[in-house]
């Protein structure tokens, strides 16, 4: 079986995370690849609802990064964006794919180290985790249609000679 | 406005247990403006759903929707377009959308994603409180515009009771003494006399008393 490579969305504020990822790339830091950074005017602009979607589509984690606390561009944005985390994470458990998969990270512009750190740290963490497992029941299921489609089942050689009597049938009537 | 708050998620699973393909209908109405069956809320409940369903590896297919009302005929009349596709309508209305939807969508198993509150008023982004309990005989003009069935736990007339402590009520030390409100109103209304008049027995066969209830405007009647 192929390693597991976490797919993980970061949703990171263009103010703060995003410049800092950047920050990270001039200093030429190594983070993993497993991190799809999407940028946004500010973590304020996330919503539950984005947030459970990214899990739908097949993220085994996400992150949101927004600026310090107190620090925020639009003054509160990074604090609501932290309650809705928090709903997001209550809902996640609910629905069996694990609050843990989801966390809210603050970092300013200037720290593009701590950036690739949160990187490392969060796909060590969904790495620890496995995937997600809304996707593992998917597999299962997968992976049982496969099973079935191969297996020569008695209910396929039951059907065989069915239809031929119902050829043999058609051909009397014809 | 009508202040509802959503049900638990199991809950919601448990009811949908067996169905594949099911709309998931909000109000644009009172539950939008209390934030629990909006359109951002049908949208978040629907992808937990999914997501619930995609742990189990059972699919569910969903239809959000989110009406102008509920509690109006002629903005249900859309849903017909598709609501034979689907096996049930989960309703993010107050109770009274609800039981409207299944009235008029008699085939349809019609479920609640919500629980129905109270009427109340937004008293900050995200708190919302009682303020009438629909009793069908306002007495507003004689209490300073605060109102003794609703705001006072026992819902007595000529209060306090001697629960009142400091302000707040027996029941609850963060809860306010409806009465203790209704005092300090006058007060500062100058309308302390208003006191001295004993309001009489409540007449409550205007309330719930005579069964479900009924307002007709022959006027505007078809």
């Amino acid at each position: 079986m192929e390693a597991f490579e976490p797919k993980i969305v970061a949703f990171c504020c263009h103010f703060c995370a995003y410049t800092a990822a950047d920050l990270a790339g001039t200093m030429r830091l190594q983070y993993p690849a497993n991190i799809r950074i999407i940028r946004i005017p500010c973590t304020g602009k996330v919503d539950v609802r984005i947030l459970l979607e990214s899990f739908e589509k097949g993220a085994d984690g996400v992150y949101v990064a927004g600026c310090l606390e107190g620090d925020c561009h639009y003054l509160k944005g990074n604090l609501r964006a932290k309650k809705r985390v928090n709903l997001a994470k209550r809902i996640l458990e609910d629905t069996g794919i694990g609050g843990e998969r989801l966390e809210m990270y603050n970092m300013s512009a200037a720290m593009g180290p701590r950036f690739a750190e949160v990187a490392r740290e969060m796909t060590e963490k969904i790495r620890k985790l496995g995937p997600s497992p809304a996707k593992k029941a998917e597999c299962r299921a997968q992976s049982a249609e496969r099973k079935e489609n191969n297996r020569p089942t008695q209910s396929a050689e039951l059907r065989a000679p069915r239809a031929k009597s119902v050829e043999a049938r058609e051909e009397r009537q014809a | 406005m009508i202040i509802a708050e959503g049900k638990p998620i199991q809950d919601i699973l448990t009811m949908i247990e067996g169905f594949s393909k099911i709309i998931v209908a909000g109000c644009k109405g009172c539950v939008t403006v209390c934030s629990t069956g909006g359109e951002k809320e049908v949208g978040i409940l629907a992808s937990a759903l999914r997501l619930a369903r995609q742990v189990q590896g059972k699919s569910l297919e969903i239809k959000e929707v989110t009406l102008e009302r509920q509690c109006d005929v002629e903005y249900l009349e859309p849903m017909r377009e598709y609501a034979d596709q689907y096996q049930a309508i989960l309703s993010l209305a107050c109770g009274a959308g609800i039981q409207f939807v299944a009235e008029k969508f008699r085939q349809h198993p019609v479920l609640p994603a919500v629980d129905t509150k109270f009427i109340g008023v937004t008293e900050e982004q995200g708190v919302w409180t009682e303020r009438c309990q629909a009793c069908g005989d306002c007495v507003l003009d004689r209490t300073g515009g605060i109102c003794p069935v609703s705001r006072c736990s026992k819902s007595i007339f000529n209060g306090p009771c001697g629960g009142s402590k400091k302000g707040k009520c027996e029941i609850d030390p963060e809860v306010d003494c409806g009465w203790q409100l209704i005092y300090d109103r006058l007060r500062e209304l100058g309308q302390l006399a208003k006191l001295e008049t004993i309001l009489p027995v409540k007449d409550w066969s205007r309330s719930r008393d005579g069964g479900p209830r009924k307002r007709i405007r022959e006027d505007l009647k078809t």
